[in-house]
């Protein structure tokens, strides 16, 4: 702790002035002479102007005719993708040409890679929204049927109509196999993160540099790992036990670093707050170290749940495939949603592969749902509390304060006897600090 | 957790042991019967990565810059959770989408790519006369291009996400020195945010092909898998290590998946290599340099 710039009590302050000061120079207000000028109007900083918009309508227009005309009367061009890509490289270049003729090179150089910069990111959001889009299109046949979501496979041939089978077995095996990845990983993970972050050394320095390395394991290789050592030298059966291990093996890096960077931004002053209480390593990690960090390590082990939602290669070598409902993960083969969709859809019959595309629909439904969680108890800084939180905080530190404020009632009212010499001061020993 | 990379070799030595050096060169894939190695297997494997990083390069800082630097304030939140939410998005997913969607209109891409620049050796495409009338469209299918593609849209929010932290944390400072001293917005893009986030832009794109080596699913639900070297990108049928353990593990013999896990040993070797270079450029670089409290 620093010393505080206070003045000492007694000590002149910094503050007073000398009382044999000279006349202090004074400021002079320069003389407006004649009338003002009428003040120029505001120049607009943001916003588009008009020049800009026409060119960008303008370039895009010409761009999309060009185009239009090669791809229809001149050249052997075919395909709505080239055409995309041709219209889009035309519109570049008209668009540089007509900024080129109001402004100069530095100017049309910002214009050009302003625009390029955001196709890209058009391209990229637009290639999201198409691969969201395109599956539930592809697979709203099958959706739109309940018993898809309450029967399993076993009665539905290849030939059997949409309104018979569906992906229970599957929705039941993704949430098993869920659950056993999460509550292998998320403890060992949290764990290996607090260690890092509480114990630095070598060691710890060694570990973070493996859990580094893991963020990187190619997801096969867990399944592969897990279906050399649990299958083949445990004799244990495709089974769902065996997809959750692989899964947890696959998440538990990403938990692992995800929790090792929040708690890396738990403020060092709060700890050291605790440490100066008087509270212990553990006791310290436990009421102050993670529940500051709270917000950013349930967005951790979040982030590693989607992850092990839609990992289908550590579950293709480890869980089996079957057409049945299965509730018990330590024995028989087991399906999940991913791999539901990847062998379903290797079938040729129409029927299978709109079921593949209902089960990856569902499966993203899976995903969005778990960030919209994730958007309602994640994104806070540490340390932020929501207003409930904050509601709760102010309720107990009031009580706290009254809690304080009657004791201290108690202590007078006891240093009070004490000084009359009815009871010894510091009876209670809390304040046995300030005796004279 | 090293224990993966230990058993994967402890179990990988049977078969290392009986094939020798000739792992590294043989090209054809079978165990049980003559030779088997990851050459054709570890080209595929790069290939597709290396078309994967290309694209996912361009789209990945694109994407941040204009989330860091070009979207409106409201926005910007949005945005890094669509591209959060695009990183979630399974890979069974893509796959799907590429198999079905994009394959179709690549292939006029690709043809094209073949027509005007099939003297390139890499674009070259066997057994298709270029600027053929009646082109047939089968040959260009399946192909490492389609696949990086697939695989470079999936690894661009990765790549994407580590470059949007590094560009935003470019002191503001030295941003507003550059725009004081007249330069347009791309100019202090150049001069400032580039040069800053470099470390991250590197670190960004080899994490995101560490991703790409080791993606499965996607790859197999594209490739026609071959087993000979396929240097040309856009011919039908490539190969790739992770796609070869998925299709074979459950028919091999005891032998055989310990030659399955020498290919694997090969490919935890390769991504490990490229992730410990990513990170040590990412630590090394000035970027994240304030974010110790």
């Amino acid at each position: 702790m620093s010393v505080l710039p206070f003045p000492a009590p007694g000590q002149p302050g910094r503050h007073e002035a000398p009382s044999d000061a000279v006349p202090l120079p004074r400021t002079t207000l320069p003389v407006r002479t004649g009338t003002r000028a009428a003040p120029p109007s505001r120049r607009r900083l943001t916003g588009a102007r008009l020049p800009d918009v026409l060119a960008v309508s303008g370039a895009a227009a010409a761009a999309l005719a060009t185009a239009a005309v090669l791809w229809t009367e001149i050249g052997p061009f075919t395909g709505i993708f080239g055409y995309v890509v041709v219209s889009w490289l035309l519109f570049v270049l008209l668009y540089a040409v007509l900024v080129a003729l109001d402004e100069n090179s530095t100017t049309m150089r910002d214009r050009v890679s302003a625009v390029v910069v955001h196709s890209l990111a058009l391209l990229v959001l637009s290639a999201l929204c198409l691969i969201v889009i395109y599956t539930f299109f592809r697979g709203a046949k099958a959706l739109i049927h309940l018993n898809f979501y309450t029967q399993d496979l076993r009665s539905a041939g290849p030939l059997a109509p949409l309104s018979q089978g569906g992906l229970l077995h599957a929705l039941v095996g993704t949430l098993i196999e869920l659950s056993i990845s999460v509550s292998i990983a998320v403890p060992l993970g949290l764990l290996a993160a607090v260690f890092m972050h509480e114990i630095p050394g070598p060691f710890s320095r060694f570990v973070r540099t493996i859990v580094q390395a893991m963020t990187a394991l190619p997801d096969i290789l867990a399944g592969l790992f897990i279906y050399a050592t649990l299958i083949l030298i445990f004799g244990l059966n495709l089974c769902g036990l065996a997809a959750g291990c692989a899964l947890a093996v696959t998440i538990m890096p990403i938990i692992c670093r995800a929790a090792d960077v929040v708690l890396r931004l738990v403020p060092g002053g709060l700890t050291e707050a605790s440490y100066a209480l008087g509270s212990g390593q553990w006791r310290t990690v436990w009421y102050v170290t993670l529940p500051t960090a709270r917000s950013g390590l349930t967005t951790a082990v979040i982030l590693g749940a989607a992850r092990a939602i839609g990992e289908t290669s550590p579950v293709l070598l480890t869980a089996g495939a079957t057409n049945y409902l299965n509730f018990n993960p330590a024995h028989g083969p087991m399906m999940s949603l991913p791999l539901l969709a990847y062998s379903l859809v290797t079938n040729p019959e129409p029927n299978y592969k709109i079921r593949a595309f209902g089960a990856a629909a569902v499966l993203m439904i899976l995903v969005l749902l778990l960030f919209v969680v994730l958007r309602a108890v994640g994104g806070r800084g540490p340390g932020r509390l929501t207003n409930r939180q904050q509601r709760r905080r102010m309720a107990a530190s009031r009580r706290d304060a009254e809690r304080l404020s009657s004791r201290a009632a108690m202590h007078a009212a006891g240093g009070a006897l004490a000084t009359i010499g009815i009871i010894a001061p510091g009876h209670d020993g809390s304040d046995g600090g300030d005796k004279q | 957790m090293g224990l993966v990379g230990v058993f994967l070799g402890f179990r990988a030595s049977e078969a290392l042991r009986k094939a020798g050096w000739s792992f590294v060169t043989t090209q054809e894939w079978n165990p049980d019967g003559g030779g088997f190695g990851i050459a054709a297997v570890m080209v595929g494997t790069i290939l597709i990565a290396l078309v994967a990083v290309a694209v996912a390069l361009a789209l990945a800082v694109g994407t941040a810059l204009y989330i860091s630097e070009y979207a409106p304030r409201r926005i910007q939140r949005t945005l890094i959770t669509v591209i959060d939410v695009m990183a979630a998005v399974p890979s069974v997913v893509y796959g799907l989408w590429g198999a079905f969607l994009l394959q179709w209109r690549v292939v006029s891409l690709a043809r094209w790519i073949n027509d005007w620049f099939g003297w390139i050796p890499i674009f070259k495409v066997d057994g298709v006369a270029r600027h053929a009338v009646q082109p047939t469209a089968t040959a260009y299918t399946s192909s490492t291009f389609i696949a990086g593609i697939v695989v470079g849209l999936m690894i661009t929010p990765i790549a994407s996400s580590i470059m949007r932290e590094a560009f935003s944390q470019a002191p503001v400072g030295e941003r507003e020195g550059a725009l004081a001293l007249g330069a347009t917005r791309w100019g202090m893009i150049r001069a400032v945010v580039l040069p800053f986030g470099r470390g991250a832009m590197i670190g960004g794109t080899m994490l995101g092909l560490g991703r790409a080596l080791g993606e499965t699913i996607a790859v197999v639900m594209i490739i026609s898998p071959i087993f000979r070297i396929q240097l040309h990108i856009l011919q039908n049928g490539t190969s790739s290590i992770a796609s070869l353990i998925a299709l074979r593990y459950s028919e091999e013999t005891p032998f055989g998946v310990s030659a399955l896990m020498a290919a694997g040993l090969a490919l935890f070797g390769l991504t490990l290599l490229v992730n410990f270079i990513a990170a040590l450029i990412v630590s090394r670089s000035r970027s994240g340099a304030l974010s110790e409290l």
